[in-house]
């Protein structure tokens, strides 16, 4: 049960925002936003607000910063000793200091509590009629698939989404935590196996914004990196005709070539000869294959299979067993579509 | 604090020697139930812990120096960083300051002649040193790359050494137990007549907290990675989702010690504060009954924290809610100390020795690192934050900066009772200005960079962070160079240093009532406290 829902059960639904809001309003919009470096650029609907929480809290840490360090300054200066058996002021404490310096803060820190949970419940509640687009981590790729138009993307292709558009993500992992995170929208999300979790965002125009993977997951996390790709919603519609009309068309190898990129294959085998994370996939079928426990294997349709739905069935001498299993994830044909392909590969 | 010892040491103590040279030989020293001398070994081995650590931090802030992979493949670079985050994490900072300084002089300034159970104490420094050795051989059968959390199901699948160093970290916590354990019953039964709680120094108060978070939350964490060991080994399924566990509840486990120790590493320095500030102004501690009480409110308030941690892992909304709420309420504590130390200097008379210089830079140091935390804890900004470099700057401007800058306060300060010598004023102070330059400068810049989006854990990284990361690295460097000078006029001053006298800082508290260095015993006779340890001479106005 979220907070939202239940603010809306006991009948106050709006009503934090409401109190925070009037006092953001009145005073939000005043204060001059912090220097320009600080901050990445500000491309969804939301990161304006985020900003002007980050603002205000820088502004108000720099003033109790400098009270702080100048008055130690000063004493520091002012007090210095001057004999060596000098003696001190009887100060011992005051309870009315003490009690200012706990109540003057102690309501600051209440406005940014109030700033931060206003701003994430709108980070965090998806408008109803938002496009909505499946996110799945993997070591090391992102895999972007659109249940509405029936398109699946890669770390490579970029999430390609319209601007001016509320979409959805709904993420999951097939191994390890990973963490969906794009600056310039200030919204970030860990994709955990084994559950579904979600953010949302609006791109306010076209352009290309940087994603990265933000929860530690191995050799190559700092590598998973991909892009959100935002166009005019009319570009996007044209691209999405586009993407079905090829797609349709494909044949079965030109299909097993667009699943080798976006279920992550090329993230850990090359197509060159060149040993990634995994092996190389050039020239390997109808080869022996010298395994981990000194055995060997033919590469054929049927190893090839059981490669990607059992990875750790029979391991490649010299690579560590770090394939997700694929089972329930690719269709029959599917996995038909990827072994013609690796056929190719000569 | 005023005693009779002074009297007492003519009549019976000539001729006593100092628990240093009293008895000789390597077992003297490893079986010894000595609390100075278990406390000397404590410093020796946290100290030499740290240098590794630190080495470790230099050789991928040199990686780090370049946008591309220069020097370590990703592989390599993930297990050094995981390696300096658990050998500073468990075998430097919640060790640092109590194991080593507070063994050292707790018993001392509560008049006591040693801790309330002495064989306890080196049983607790065995099994450090036990705890030590298997994380020492992880490093060496290949070190682990699960970063220092362990976070689940990376580490139940990975194949590196997860096992040793999980079982390093489980024994290190007893330790820390039984460290914890001995502190509260020497504070509550070993006091000195006449030294009421509302006597006892403001380190024994912090120590007093911290022991309280050691034997609570130390078990939590121990069950937590034994679980994960049972999951590896045995296959029974707790957190991995392939065997039906649960990812995110290991998270819930961990910070709900992980928080909550942060406290541990953080509150001893607070104490020591709270001396170095007071003795160095030669000025009453300015609210002492807020600032103990405030040890024991954070202490409190700091197990219901450790949500905030995970405000992007797909918990509740109201859970984050209700975390972060909680979170600004620890906030309000520690405000008060800062505010309490900096009034104190006010009409005092301050000494700006090297012990001076580190109590300023810990305040200026520790107000970034609060003051940052105040960004980490508002919800819609630390979604942004989370997992960047901006939160890497933030704990290390409180771990690092805050603990460190106390313990190096606390070792200068008590340096004279501990070896009996006196450390060089002018190399210190170079020491000194070296290592707060450098440290602000190796991470105030990681606070912008991870603003500006750096993720965490990254060994290459866009070129737009170069300039960041490549001053960071510098900043690295000079904060090494004063460290090292540090360590080479320390141990230069345990034969060259001036001979240290009782009370070489004008303190009131009892442990410089005796001999620098102090005898086995600690003091010749039974001592009597007759006044608080902040009760300096002040001003008398009937006179002026």
């Amino acid at each position: 049960m979220t907070f939202a829902s239940i603010m809306h059960l006991v009948g106050l639904a709006g009503a934090p925002q409401r109190a925070f809001g009037s006092l953001l309003n009145a005073t939000g919009d005043a204060i001059p936003l912090t220097p320009r470096w600080w901050m990445p650029e500000s491309a969804s609907t939301f990161s304006h607000e985020v900003d002007r929480a980050f603002a205000v809290i820088y502004w108000l840490d720099v003033i109790f910063f400098l009270l702080i360090i100048g008055a130690m300054a000063f004493f520091t200066f002012a007090y210095r000793r001057k004999r060596a058996d000098q003696r001190t002021s009887p100060v011992k404490g005051s309870h009315s200091l003490e009690i200012a310096w706990s109540v003057i803060p102690g309501l600051f820190l209440l406005v940014f509590f109030g700033m931060g949970f206003v701003t994430y419940m709108d980070m965090q509640v998806p408008p109803a009629d938002s496009m909505h687009i499946r996110v799945t981590g993997q070591k090391w790729n992102w895999g972007f698939e659109y249940p509405e138009q029936g398109i699946k993307l890669s770390s490579a292709d970029g999430l390609v989404v319209p601007s001016n558009t509320p979409v959805r993500l709904t993420l999951t992992s097939v191994d390890v935590l990973h963490s969906f995170f794009i600056p310039d929208f200030r919204t970030k999300k860990d994709a955990v196996p084994s559950r579904y979790t979600s953010l949302w965002f609006e791109a306010k125009r076209p352009g290309e914004y940087q994603i990265y993977c933000t929860e530690y997951c191995g050799d190559d996390h700092s590598r998973m990196t991909s892009k959100v790709i935002a166009m005019e919603p009319a570009a996007f519609r044209e691209w999405v005709a586009d993407k079905k009309n090829a797609s349709a068309s494909l044949t079965p190898v030109e299909r097993g070539q667009q699943l080798w990129t976006t279920q992550g294959c090329a993230g850990c085998h090359s197509i060159d000869g060149s040993a990634l994370i995994g092996p190389s996939l050039k020239g390997k079928y109808g080869a022996q294959e010298s395994l981990a426990d000194g055995s060997s294997v033919l590469v054929d349709d049927d190893y090839i299979r059981e490669s990607i739905l059992a990875p750790n069935a029979k391991i490649v001498a010299g690579f560590a067993g770090q394939m997700p299993p694929y089972v329930g994830r690719l269709q029959d044909d599917e996995i038909s579509a990827l072994i013609d392909y690796i056929k190719t590969l000569k | 604090m005023s005693a009779t010892t002074g009297d007492l040491a003519s009549t019976h103590g000539h001729g006593e020697e100092s628990y240093l040279t009293a008895k000789s030989g390597i077992a003297s020293w490893l079986l010894t139930v000595d609390h100075k001398r278990i406390g000397i070994m404590y410093l020796g081995a946290i100290l030499s812990f740290f240098m590794i650590g630190g080495l470790i931090a230099l050789a991928f802030r040199l990686e780090l120096a370049t946008a591309q992979p220069d020097l370590f493949s990703g592989n390599v670079y993930n297990r050094l960083f995981t390696l300096h985050g658990a050998i500073m994490v468990f075998l430097v900072l919640v060790p640092s300051i109590p194991a080593s300084l507070g063994n050292f002089v707790l018993p001392l300034m509560l008049g006591a002649k040693d801790v309330a159970f002495p064989k306890l104490n080196l049983l607790s420094f065995h099994i450090y040193i036990v705890g030590a050795l298997f994380l020492v051989y992880t490093l060496l059968s290949g070190g682990v790359e699960t970063g220092w959390t362990f976070y689940t199901p990376y580490s139940s699948t990975t194949d590196s050494s997860v096992v040793s160093a999980l079982l390093g970290a489980f024994i290190l916590g007893f330790s820390s137990i039984l460290t914890g354990i001995n502190f509260i019953v020497t504070i509550h039964k070993m006091r000195a007549p006449g030294l009421t709680w509302a006597r006892l120094p403001l380190f024994v108060w912090a120590s007093y907290s911290t022991s309280m978070i050691q034997v609570l939350a130390t078990p939590v964490i121990a069950i937590t990675l034994f679980l994960l060991v049972f999951e590896r080994t045995m296959g029974i399924g707790i957190f991995d989702p392939a065997l039906g566990g649960d990812p995110v509840l290991f998270q819930h486990f961990f910070w709900f010690y992980s928080h909550p120790v942060v406290y541990v590493m953080i509150l001893p320095a607070f104490g020591v504060i709270s001396e170095t500030v007071s003795i160095n102004s030669r000025k009453h501690i300015f609210g002492y009954s807020a600032i103990a009480a405030s040890s024991i409110a954070i202490a409190a308030i700091g197990f219901l924290v450790w949500g905030h941690h995970m405000f992007v892992s797909g918990q509740s909304d109201m859970a984050g809610t209700i975390f972060s709420l909680i979170t600004f309420g620890v906030a309000v504590p520690t405000a008060i100390k800062v505010f309490s130390w900096v009034a104190t200097m006010y009409k005092g008379s301050i000494e700006l020795n090297t012990v001076m210089l580190y109590t300023l830079s810990f305040l200026f140091i520790f107000a970034i690192g609060g003051l940052t935390g105040l960004f980490l804890a508002t919800l819609a900004v630390d979604v942004h934050m989370h997992d960047t470099y901006f939160v890497v700057a933030h704990f290390h401007y409180v771990m690092m900066g805050g603990t460190l800058m106390g313990f190096i306060a606390g070792i200068h300060h008590w340096w004279p009772k501990i070896t009996g010598r006196m450390y060089p004023e002018g190399p210190a102070k170079i020491g000194a200005w070296l290592v707060f330059i450098g440290f602000n400068l190796t991470f105030f810049t990681q606070f912008v960079a991870g603003s500006r989006g750096m993720p965490r854990r990254y060994h290459e990284y866009a070129p737009e962070f170069e300039i960041w990361q490549f001053w960071s690295t510098v900043g690295s460097f000079v904060l090494a160079a004063g460290l090292f000078l540090t360590l080479g006029y320390l141990l230069w001053s345990l034969k060259g240093g001036a001979k240290a006298p009782r009370n070489p800082w004008g303190a009131k508290s009892l442990e410089w009532q005796t001999e620098s260095p102090p005898i086995e015993h600690n003091f010749h006779a039974q001592v009597i406290c007759r006044t608080g340890p902040y009760d300096f001479e002040e001003i008398d106005h009937s006179k002026a």
